[in-house]
């Protein structure tokens, strides 16, 4: 793997290499000081158009707790509106001699630029409503923790999934993996088109939960309701937001998870996100572990050797 | 000047094909027939195994000049358009300042006076092509203009298309529409369907096109009582095509014109995610391209237009949202159109000579290559291969999406007003 760009370029093998890894970085974070050399000597920088603290922490540790050096290249829009372009910014960055960059843009499609530009390896943190491959795996790194395999797990995707980089990579990661996806959301936050998607529709929540081993609840921007898709939030969380009533109609052992941050009351109640078959916060941390494992693949110089090694060799 | 002779090629024009040479004097052709001879000085131009056709037109061509000049200029464009094989090109109005008065045409026309293929001028419909007000048409039809179009936009204000198209119709002039109605368009950076859902791109969907085609055939029906013309710029879609057929059988004063990108490359190239592939109109799936062949084919538009559209790197080295839209066109459209379309060379070289000349009122151009008629002239190697290399190009810009491309038909000379401008395939200027 020269790049992690798209789940779309991984097939069950190599999901579940990256499991697998995954397990023995979970296992490193877990000791008293969780940290391995595998990648001392490794530049990772993280090139954030969009701000986003979470993901770029959740990257930054894994890199720390490899032993990489790190830098970390936060654009503000207003800065890249001064004229210099893309392409000079990443080349800058690359002069500097790094092996990983990790990007984050507003705009779909920018890590495959950016890859084409550079001979470092490049992680996509999430381009636009395209892709976020790293919470894909993730998700499933979570879901296999706690279902043992996705192999015919009932899955809804709930809420903006026109604008999700996560629900797209999630449905090609879980459908991957042997799940059923079925997306639900009003029409208007639909993408226009969805020939060639392995998935089911519908518009009723309330049909769908009964049925589900996991429900997949999406971010929902606020703003949304001023681009007329939505006639306000409050009629989105009446149809689609997972309420303490409607999270009834859920199976016992159903699973509750989001991306994160949540809109406590919006797509999802605080009692809810709260409940025990919620694994919100197991995903967070599982994101460490998974972002270990792909910046061992992409940038680890002798796989397997170091994954033990002494934290201070 | 000196004698020309373009010796034994193919003759095509309006009137029909036959083996001849072709003799030019004075700007003008002198003789068509066997056996002609060149006077002491003069220079013969072998046509072997050639197309001698009239020089192409370009009804849609933007030069950038003034205002963006690191991307094109009218005389880089103008030696695009010669090694093109074209003699005339219309500059579009969307240069800064905007081509909406006397003074910004007069410049463009002076630059153009030394240009290596005849320049013309289309002006804004409105002032700074806002789309606000009527620009003073009637000071620039005096100059020569016969196309209006705020290309880069169409006119969203209903009652102000209206009033154009009559007050344009009391004038002679044609309007020239870019199609897209702007609010269902939304900012969208590629076609709307199965490729833009895919890539999570902003799309534009095929009816935002379609809507202002058939708006615009809605007023010409209001108007055309009084003089007034619409030609549709860059058609996309089938819908598009459908509606202005329906025109055309109604006997309505429409015409309209196809990009080569539109009948040659399709919206999957955008998973790329390359902003070579960003245009405007969009690239449409595989069943719009094939409706615009067949539109090509029967008739329904009359001419290719390149929509040539340099971009200097930095607008091209974004994000493919952030990207300015536009592709290049001049000297690979008659390539793409020899053998993208599969149509005889006659109603080619009608797509892209004649039938535009009389679109742009372009009496001088579009042949017939017959004796006393202005030598404006191409002549093609119709089975000449040669690969597109962006670094080659005469245009200032490399936007190309056919770079690497191996095309076939290639222009071997063009002759602007008795002059040979192109050579053997190099520019003589």
């Amino acid at each position: 793997m020269k790049s992690l760009l798209s789940v779309a370029e991984l097939d069950v093998a190599d999901l579940d290499e990256i499991m697998r890894l995954t397990d023995q970085f979970v296992e490193v974070s877990e000791r008293q000081i969780p940290r391995v050399p595998a990648l001392r000597g490794r530049t990772v920088v993280s090139l954030f158009y969009e701000e986003s603290t979470r993901t770029r922490l959740s990257f930054e540790t894994a890199a720390k707790r490899l032993s990489a050096d790190t830098m970390n290249f936060a654009v503000s829009t207003s800065s890249v509106k001064k004229g210099e372009s893309l392409r000079d910014t990443v080349q800058t960055i690359e002069a500097m001699g790094v092996d990983v960059i990790i990007v984050r843009h507003p705009s779909a499609g920018v890590p495959w630029q950016v890859a084409n530009w550079v001979d470092a390896a490049v992680v996509n943190a999430g381009d636009g409503a395209h892709e976020h491959p790293t919470q894909a795996l993730l998700d499933c790194y979570t879901i296999r923790q706690q279902r043992g395999s996705l192999e015919g797990l009932r899955v809804a995707i709930v809420g903006d999934i026109a604008h999700s980089r996560v629900a797209r990579s999630d449905v090609l990661a879980f459908t991957t993996l042997g799940a059923e996806v079925t997306l639900v959301a009003p029409p208007t936050l639909l993408p226009p088109s969805l020939a060639g998607w392995p998935v089911m529709v519908n518009n009723d929540l309330d049909d769908v939960l009964p049925k589900a081993d996991i429900v997949y609840l999406l971010r929902m921007q606020l703003e949304r309701q001023h681009e007329a898709l939505l006639p306000s939030l409050r009629e989105y969380t009446a149809r689609y937001g997972l309420t303490r009533d409607r999270a009834r109609l859920l199976a016992d052992d159903a699973l509750v998870m989001h991306p994160g941050p949540m809109n406590r009351g919006v797509e999802i109640a605080a009692e809810v996100a709260n409940r025990p078959n919620s694994v919100i916060t197991r995903q967070v941390a599982n994101g460490v572990a998974v972002r270990m494992a792909v910046l061992f693949l992409l940038a680890g110089a002798n796989p397997r050797d170091h994954i033990v090694g002494d934290p201070n060799g | 000047m000196g004698e020309v002779l373009i010796r034994g090629g193919q003759v095509v024009d309006a009137t029909g094909s036959r083996v001849a040479d072709v003799l030019v004097r004075d700007g003008e052709v002198a003789a068509v027939g066997d056996g002609l001879s060149v006077r002491r000085g003069g220079r013969t131009l072998d046509a072997g195994g050639c197309v001698v056709a009239p020089g192409l037109v370009d009804l849609h061509a933007h030069l950038r000049q003034p205002g963006r000049e690191e991307a094109e200029t009218v005389e880089s464009g103008s030696r695009a358009a010669a090694l093109g094989g074209y003699t005339a090109v219309v500059a579009m109005p969307n240069t800064e300042p905007a081509v909406d008065c006397a003074a910004v045409v007069r410049e463009v026309l002076d630059l153009g006076a030394s240009a290596l293929c005849d320049v013309h001028v289309a002006g804004a419909i409105t002032k700074n092509r806002d789309g606000c007000e009527l620009a003073p048409m009637a000071e620039m039809a005096e100059l020569g203009v016969r196309l209006f179009t705020d290309d880069g936009a169409g006119v969203q204000d209903t009652r102000l298309m209206r009033r154009a198209l009559e007050y344009a119709g009391g004038l002679g002039v044609t309007l020239g529409q870019h199609c897209e109605d702007a609010s269902l368009a939304n900012g969208g950076a590629m076609h709307e369907g199965e490729w833009s859902s895919r890539l999570g791109l902003p799309g534009i969907p095929a009816e935002a096109e379609e809507l202002m085609v058939l708006r615009d055939i809605t007023l010409i029906r209001l108007t055309a009582a009084l003089g007034a013309r619409v030609h549709f710029l860059h058609l996309s879609t089938a819908g598009s095509i459908a509606i202005v057929r329906a025109a055309k059988e109604a006997g309505l004063p429409v015409s309209a014109e196809a990009a080569p990108h539109h009948f040659t490359l399709t919206d999957a190239e955008v998973a790329s995610y390359d902003p070579v592939f960003k245009v405007n109109p969009p690239l449409r799936p595989a069943s719009d391209v094939d409706a615009v062949r067949s539109g090509l084919a029967d008739g329904t538009i009359d001419a290719i237009a390149t929509d040539h559209a340099p971009h200097a790197p930095e607008f091209k080295e974004a994000s493919f949202q952030d990207a300015a839209f536009g592709m290049l066109g001049l000297e690979t459209a008659l390539s793409l159109a020899l053998t993208g379309l599969e149509l005889p060379i006659a109603q080619v070289l009608a797509l892209l000579s004649w039938k535009p000349a009389r679109i742009a009122g372009l009496d001088g151009h579009g042949g017939p290559i017959a004796e006393g008629r202005p030598a404006h002239l191409c002549v093609i190697d119709p089975s000449a291969t040669w690969t597109v290399d962006p670094e080659a190009l005469a245009s200032r810009s490399r936007n190309t999406p056919y770079a690497g491309r191996i095309l076939t038909g290639r222009v071997r000379h063009t002759v602007l007003a008795g002059e040979p401008v192109v050579i053997d395939g190099e520019a003589h200027r």
